[in-house]
């Protein structure tokens, strides 16, 4: 068997619409992938074993709203080689950060739970927070540039 | 064996399930003091960042609530928007939405039970290791899955935030050749979906729990339109339903729960199965027939064969429809606007799905409040899991764990959307300290203050 790329996918705040577009992609390169992708943290595929220990490129979805999810961020950010973000949310913050806009009075409005549960006062695209290598763009990701970035991917580790 | 059933279950970010969600159970002296879900998903605001916007465009924004489901809010909201503005849609318009709807069933659920259930029914970790075990039963699974993917690109532009719905209409119309290549995918992947039907019907766990059940009762078992109906025979309208839903405030979770006339309920395909079974497409009652006296069930995994029952009649409508419907080019106008209000209320995949909206002289969004499928459902899945774990002391801690997952799983819960409705009181949580605080809707409800 060749060497596989190690692979994690971690989402943050957004509406995981790229997850799925991932696993609708599995319906035609489902057994391609299985024979080049070792999955590292994969939370949607797997229950036993997410580590991020040793992951060659990390899939980031989502924009960063709480102080764990920053702190989580810069940990796999260390545990990873390459840094991919994936979809509108973690490229640009968006939809995810429109409470960033808000009025005062929206503002005033969600105090309680933006207090309550540790959101930050900002949400931030991914890359306000740690180094992004490639990014695939659109609400949900578009599949061409996933298609080119993961080829990228496998030619820099040498995956046959 | 852990120590005189004295034991915390801390799971952090439960696995194959739609977005993060964490549980938390307690024991002492062998006896389960609490069973709390946590719904971690960080709160994106939609209620508040909705507002100020076009009626017209508002649903590609509500549709990014959720990824899984985003064709349900997509559809739920232009129903409340049709019914603010008055307007009756055409009959084909009917028509692709229904086929829109039965396209995200069937790649909805198929995603549900061939990528993250049917591995725990044939003891995998995960699809990965089914594969490489039984590449066949796999490639079955993802052809299902591509049909439903494959017929909501065709019908809605794209399966995922579609862009073809639209208020008072679509924006482009699939033609009758297309129509008939696409029924024959189906026709193709039914044959599979069959099969899966039998191995969910005979692996299926048993846990049991009486709860009682809602859902749209639809003459056509689709899913647009009919009745609120429960279980217990009664049914409520669509205008009132605020009436008999109780809000509850859950304060360690970025969600709430729901009660329906005081009492926690299931929403979702197997509330549909209980109670619209007689309904399911005459094709599909043929070929599944051996399925249709285990309904009603009070067993929960049961949610899993009524998901894989609903995939055939979905694939038995859209091929009735695709087949049979002359479809002709439609001139999209836009609709006129005007201040209002109006409801929505459709079955999404994980259940009943609520939408109310007001707008104002210019159509814009003036509020906006939803009732999600798995909050309808958080007050049930605690239940449930303090049932179980009491039932299993004593297996070993790390079992008991993983039947915990395996149970909250069957409920196919989507933790995007459930942190997207009524906003929380914190004021009240506080004030109840850990205690759960129920809250009753009035129907106008929304902003303090401002009603």
């Amino acid at each position: 068997m060749g060497k596989k790329l190690a692979v994690s996918w971690i989402t943050f705040a957004c509406c995981e619409d790229s997850s799925i577009i991932f696993v609708e992609m599995l319906n035609q390169h489902f057994f391609e992938w299985k024979e080049k992708i070792e999955f590292r943290y994969c939370k949607m595929l797997k229950s036993k074993g997410n580590d991020f220990a040793g992951t060659d490129v990390v899939f980031v979805e989502g924009a960063i709203a709480t102080k764990q999810d920053e702190e989580k961020l810069k940990e796999v950010r260390a545990a990873s080689k390459k840094l991919v973000t994936i979809g509108s949310c973690a490229c640009t913050g968006l939809p995810s950060a429109q409470r960033n806009s808000f009025d005062d009075s929206t503002k005033r409005e969600i105090m309680l739970t933006v207090e309550r549960f540790g959101h930050l006062d900002k949400v931030h695209p991914v890359k306000d927070i740690v180094k992004v290598d490639y990014i695939v763009p659109g609400c949900p990701m578009d599949e061409k540039i996933f298609l080119d970035v993961l080829g990228k991917c496998f030619a820099e580790f040498g995956i046959q | 064996m852990h120590k005189q059933g004295e034991f915390d279950i801390d799971i952090d970010h439960l696995s194959k399930i739609e977005g993060h969600a964490d549980l938390d159970v307690k024991v002492k002296d062998g006896v389960v003091q609490h069973a709390h879900l946590k719904i971690s998903e960080s709160k994106r605001f939609f209620t508040q960042g909705v507002r100020g916007k076009s009626c017209l465009n508002v649903g590609q924004l509500v549709s990014r609530i959720c990824g899984t489901c985003s064709v349900a809010h997509l559809t739920c909201c232009i129903e409340a928007v049709e019914n603010t503005l008055g307007i009756t849609p055409s009959e084909q318009t009917k028509l692709l939405r229904n086929l829109t709807m039965d396209a995200l069933m069937i790649r909805d659920h198929a995603m549900h039970l061939y990528i993250f259930c049917l591995p725990d029914i044939l003891n995998a970790d995960s699809v990965l290791e089914l594969a490489d075990r039984d590449k066949a039963v796999v490639e079955k699974a993802l052809e299902v899955k591509s049909s439903g993917n494959e017929l909501g690109k065709l019908v809605a532009g794209k399966s995922v935030h579609a862009n073809y719905p639209a208020v008072g209409g679509y924006t482009k119309i699939m033609t009758n050749e297309q129509a008939k290549e696409m029924a024959h995918t189906l026709h193709h992947a039914r044959e599979h979906a069959i099969e899966f039907v039998e191995l969910f019907r005979e692996k299926l766990p048993v846990f049991e729990r009486k709860t009682h059940f809602i859902a749209l009762k639809n003459p056509n078992y689709e899913y647009i339109g009919g009745e609120i109906c429960s279980s217990e025979g009664y049914c409520v309208s669509r205008q009132n339903f605020w009436e008999h839903l109780d809000r509850v405030v859950v304060p360690y979770s970025q969600a709430t729960g729901f009660e329906f006339e005081g009492k926690e309920y299931m929403v979702g395909s197997l509330s549909r199965m209980n109670l619209n079974k007689e309904a399911l497409h005459r094709d599909t009652k043929k070929d599944v027939g051996n399925c249709m006296s285990m309904f009603p069930s009070n067993n929960i995994y049961m949610n899993n064969l009524a998901q894989a029952v609903e995939i055939i009649n979905s694939i038995d409508h859209s091929i009735e429809k695709l087949e049979s419907w002359d479809f002709k080019p439609e001139q999209y106008k836009t609709p006129a606007v005007k201040a209002g209000n109006g409801i929505g209320v459709i079955e999404a995949p994980r259940g009943t799905l609520y939408y109310a909206l007001k707008t104002d002289d210019k159509g814009m969004i003036d509020y906006i409040n939803l009732v999600i499928p798995t909050a309808q459902n958080h007050q049930n899945i605690e239940k449930d899991v303090a049932k179980l774990v009491q039932e299993k002391m004593d297996l070993e801690k790390e079992d008991i764990s993983m039947e915990v997952e395996k149970l909250v799983r069957a409920y196919d819960p989507c933790m995007s959307c459930a942190t997207h409705f009524l906003k929380l009181k914190w004021k009240e949580a506080k004030r109840a300290s850990s205690k759960k605080a129920k809250v009753r809707n009035p129907w106008t409800f929304d902003v303090e203050g401002k009603r």
